[in-house]
């Protein structure tokens, strides 16, 4: 436990340490306020809620989750750091949960940089707060799962630009599989239990009924399995890819 | 009975037909050695021989396709973490954490070394002051000369004592008194470990190493003290110089070489 959190520690404030962390905060606030109050029309809809913020925010995870992923694997194996990391004795499941885990701190902290929007829907108005709350914590689960991704496609490359564009495009696939986009194409090749599956696989399924404050166990149950499925992918990849 | 467990014993470092290919190629064949303590092994060859690729092998960071290494009678591939205990590498470039400073990037190792407190601070102070870091600890590491770069990796390498040293180029990139430093760090360190240092540069093995061996192509072709491979060279009736014992054993033959056959 303890190398875990020394590899986590180090990763966290390697974020801190570089520009990387401040951009993706500003930005992170920045377009988190323009979703809100522009393209979701926050004032105009007369009602006191973070329903707009939270809509748009699988949107903006989409592309600036990836942006913190990107380096936990790619950037030690340009750098040449994996060879000293896989030659501690330490296990490569301990270094995958510590850098992951490091992520989905600093997606906590950025998710804390919002709280005055919490606030300001308060002075606004009285929002349900548990919904918000129970919305707050399934944006971190859905964070969390992004960079589960994320960290796989990065420890399969040591391009940090293809770990990017690789965690965007499998982060967009499940995403947009339970749009009915996706699924009635899905209905004219396959049975209906294939387009079953595949919605069940999407994050926006699992993620509407938290926006409304229901914590369901399908969701929680995607969400943690998800996880460690990707997880436990990037072990494998870091593992057949660490030398390559 | 006794004496071949003392033996196998005595042999910290133990590679056995390590062979590792690269698709079609292959770029270790059948290399074995065994390193025992207060030896210090120079593993010498050309650019692109394998000597990187063995000792990534023998760090456990590179699977074996045949073959295995054991480091204190452990099985590197086997029981990796245990093994990597008794191990400090040094790998080829000395990568670190650029953004770190040099103490913080120690403290990191020691806590992934399992050393804490007292413990940690005191093997730190050691191992810094053997590298003679102490100047320039709180630099971050990106900022530093590839002399100092080298001496960080170094650092860490000898930060929990370990009972073998496998170190990729260990020298590359310092000045000559640098370079001075670091054999006599070497020297000192090896009465009770077995250290196997990778180098191109030949005045090493006599500066610093108790054996060499040199490989070309994947495979040793030379095994032996410097002396030994000094008889190696073109001239078989006096001891040439260990360059031209190099050259000899792993220069590739020409045309001109076999009409003297």
């Amino acid at each position: 436990m303890s190398k875990m959190m020394a590899i986590f520690q180090r990763e966290l404030s390697g974020y801190f340490n570089t520009p990387i962390a401040y951009v993706f905060l500003i930005i992170f606030v920045m377009l988190g306020g323009l979703f809100t109050f522009y393209v979701g029309n926050l004032y105009e809809r007369g009602v006191a809620d973070m329903l707009p913020y939270f809509t748009y925010l699988p949107w903006l995870f989409l592309i600036l989750v990836p942006a913190i992923s990107m380096r936990l694997w790619s950037e030690e194996r340009r750098s040449g750091t994996i060879e000293l990391l896989m030659t501690m004795p330490i296990s490569v499941w301990q270094a995958v949960v510590g850098k992951w885990l490091a992520g989905v701190v600093f997606v906590a902290v950025a998710l804390a940089c919002t709280i005055p929007l919490w606030l300001t829907v308060n002075y606004l108005g009285s929002p349900d707060n548990g919904v918000i709350a129970v919305s707050y914590a399934g944006a971190l689960a859905l964070a969390s799962v992004f960079l589960a991704i994320g960290s796989c496609m990065s420890a399969l490359t040591s391009n940090q630009v293809i770990a990017f564009v690789l965690a965007v495009s499998a982060g967009f696939v499940f995403v947009t599989s339970g749009t009915p986009i996706v699924l009635d194409a899905v209905r004219v090749v396959a049975p209906e239990a294939v387009a079953q599956g595949i919605s069940s696989l999407s994050m926006l399924t699992h993620y509407e009924g938290l926006t409304r404050g229901l914590i369901d166990v399908p969701a929680v149950v995607w969400a943690v399995s998800m996880t460690a499925f990707w997880l436990f992918a990037t072990t494998i990849a870091v593992e057949l890819k660490k030398a390559g | 009975m006794i004496r071949f467990l003392k033996d196998r014993m005595s042999a910290l470092l133990e590679l056995k037909n390590l062979v590792k290919r690269f698709q079609s190629f292959t770029a270790v064949n059948r290399i074995s050695l065994e390193v025992p303590a207060g030896e210090v092994l120079g593993f010498l060859g050309p650019n692109g021989a394998g000597k990187s690729t063995t000792m990534k092998m023998a760090a456990g960071f590179l699977e074996a396709d045949e073959g295995s290494a054991h480091i204190c009678g452990v099985d590197v591939a086997g029981q990796p973490e245990l093994a990597r205990r008794n191990l400090g590498y040094l790998p080829e470039g000395a990568p670190a954490y650029g953004e770190m400073s040099v103490m913080a990037f120690l403290r990191f190792c020691a806590r992934l070394r399992d050393l804490r407190g007292d413990e940690a601070r005191e093997a730190i102070a050691r191992a810094v002051d053997r590298t003679d870091l102490g100047g320039v600890l709180d630099q971050p590491i990106e900022t530093m000369s590839k002399g100092f770069k080298r001496r960080v990796g170094l650092a860490q390498a000898i930060l929990h004592e370990p009972k073998v040293l496998i170190l990729d180029e260990p020298t590359d990139g310092l000045d000559p008194n640098q370079k001075h430093h670091v054999r006599q760090l070497i020297r000192d360190m090896s009465a009770d470990r077995a250290i196997v240092i990778s180098t191109h540069i030949l005045e090493e093995v006599d500066a610093v190493c108790t054996r060499a061996v040199i490989i070309d192509q994947g495979a040793i072709v030379a095994d032996g003290t410097a002396t030994e491979l000094r008889k190696l060279g073109p001239d078989k009736a006096r001891s040439s110089s260990l360059e031209d014992a190099f050259r000899h054993v792993t220069a590739p033959v020409t045309a001109d070489d076999q009409s003297h056959v």
